[in-house]
């Protein structure tokens, strides 16, 4: 048992995914590095020594300091980042236990609530339902987040759920669409699609796709509104999506457009990192969690792909993503 | 009148979902642990067992692979309803022979008193 620890601690590949961090930043590898530096100088410190120094005690004294002095700064700085490493990984456990255990009684509320609306633990009034809708909105809102802090602690753990089959992108979007056709309608929105007919089928995780579609989706009608609105002629005024998908090359290139409020310009590079909210939205909106970007990116580039925008404020943004038709593990 | 088994440790969750499928005309019986619920699937033999998956004293996967294993209980459809969604975990229950598995917090309650009545 010891052994197979000892053998463990020096399978630097599986540590490095347990810590989360490239292998190359894993202590024991760059401990190696070190240890072959360390090395090196002290044999070139010897040829040089022999050189200039007659007395080869003086040489020997000299190549044991130096030499210890430089273990003792590589185990320091190792150890160092181990330690970072570590706290890593605490955080990233902390953040799964406390959602997990934030899961239950949240289901309990959820259900509980939409056991009382549907009234069959009795009548309810007016004015109750509407602060009934107020918590259930609420409660929806945390399960939200707390699923989302679990994706987001998963894709930190390096440890995603992906299931790697065969799936029809119009066929996802199909699905997608049906989902949210009655919440654009309800949000005024002008919906149009432009596809290219019999694309190949994709290999990836069709429901982490759908994830990031919905995410996207749901942004660009969530964000469609105008500031200032009524100074704004009411054509312009007229809120517009567009899905536009086509086959370019060995990849599918989608692309989500919308004419909403956009992204600040002094905001777009932050756009995909965690818990980010652009200022012009914290104004309007206390919805939304930071999270749906950080978490689309990390999908589509587990899925080989890319994911960007480009956006002008005021004016709109264009979210668009490329995936290969074929994973190229598969093909390895 | 059909009978759902209920294997649930939060008797918060026991009561919603008890009296929301009572409403519709099941009767129901209900265990807090994973022994109690292997007992009473013995003595009642329901037409449907929901199951959680952690559960004190013997948990969901024991409980569902046992009650595969004997003769009595073999046939009984089981909806395995958690908040655990690792691959591997719905991957083992379907495997043991679970007929569906829910996530709480993916379903609403109604979805859930849908997927029982599908299947008893």
């Amino acid at each position: 048992m010891a052994i197979r620890e000892i053998v463990a601690e020096f399978n630097i590949v599986a540590q490095a995914r347990k810590y989360g961090i490239p292998w190359w930043q894993h202590p024991q590898f760059l401990f190696f590095v070190l240890g072959s530096v360390i090395a090196f100088s002290s044999i070139l410190s010897y040829a040089l020594g022999r050189q200039y120094i007659d007395d080869p005690h003086v040489i020997a004294l000299l190549i044991i300091v130096f030499t210890g002095i430089s273990l003792a700064v590589a185990f320091l700085i190792t150890k160092s980042f181990e330690r970072l490493a570590q706290a890593a990984r605490i955080k990233s456990e902390f953040v799964s236990i406390v959602s997990h255990q934030l899961r239950s009684p949240l289901s309990n509320l959820v259900w509980g609530l939409e056991f009382l609306m549907s009234g069959r633990a009795g009548k309810i009034e007016g004015a109750q339902l509407e602060y009934f809708q107020i918590l259930k909105e609420n409660s929806s809102r945390m399960q939200e987040l707390v699923n989302d802090l679990l994706v987001v602690s998963r894709i930190d753990e390096g440890n995603l759920p992906w299931e790697q089959k065969e799936f029809s992108f119009e066929g996802l979007l199909n699905t997608i669409l049906k989902e949210y056709e009655p919440y654009m309608k309800a949000s005024n929105i002008q919906f149009q699609m432009q596809g290219q007919q019999n694309l190949p089928k994709i290999m990836g995780d069709s429901s982490q796709l759908h994830h990031v579609i919905s995410n996207l989706l749901e942004n660009a009608v969530r964000y469609s509104w105008k500031e200032h609105a009524n100074s704004v002629p009411a054509k312009e005024r007229e809120s517009r999506i567009q899905i536009r998908y086509q086959k370019k090359g060995k990849n599918l290139f989608c692309e989500i457009i919308d004419n909403g409020v956009g992204i600040p310009k002094e905001d777009q590079r932050y756009i995909f990192s965690k818990f980010f909210r652009s200022s012009n939205v914290l104004r309007h909106e206390t919805q939304g969690s930071g999270l749906g970007l950080y978490i689309a990116k990390s999908i589509i580039e587990r899925g080989k792909g890319s994911i960007g925008f480009r956006s002008k404020e005021h004016v709109g943004s264009t979210f668009w993503f490329i995936l290969p038709f074929q994973h190229s593990n598969n093909l390895t | 009148m059909k009978t759902i088994l209920l294997i649930e440790d939060e008797s918060a969750l026991q009561k919603t979902i008890g009296e929301a499928l009572s409403q519709e005309g099941f009767s129901i019986v209900s265990a807090l642990d994973g022994e109690a619920g292997l007992r009473l699937a013995q003595d009642k033999r329901p037409d449907v067992i929901l199951l959680d998956l952690i559960l004190p004293k013997a948990n969901g996967f024991e409980v569902l692979k046992s009650l595969k294993e004997h003769e009595g209980t073999k046939n009984i459809p089981v909806v395995v309803l958690t908040n655990l969604e690792g691959m591997e975990d719905i991957q083992k229950a379907l495997d043991l022979g679970a007929v569906a598995y829910l996530v709480k917090s993916n379903y609403t309650l109604q979805e859930v008193v849908e997927k029982v009545k599908q299947v008893s």
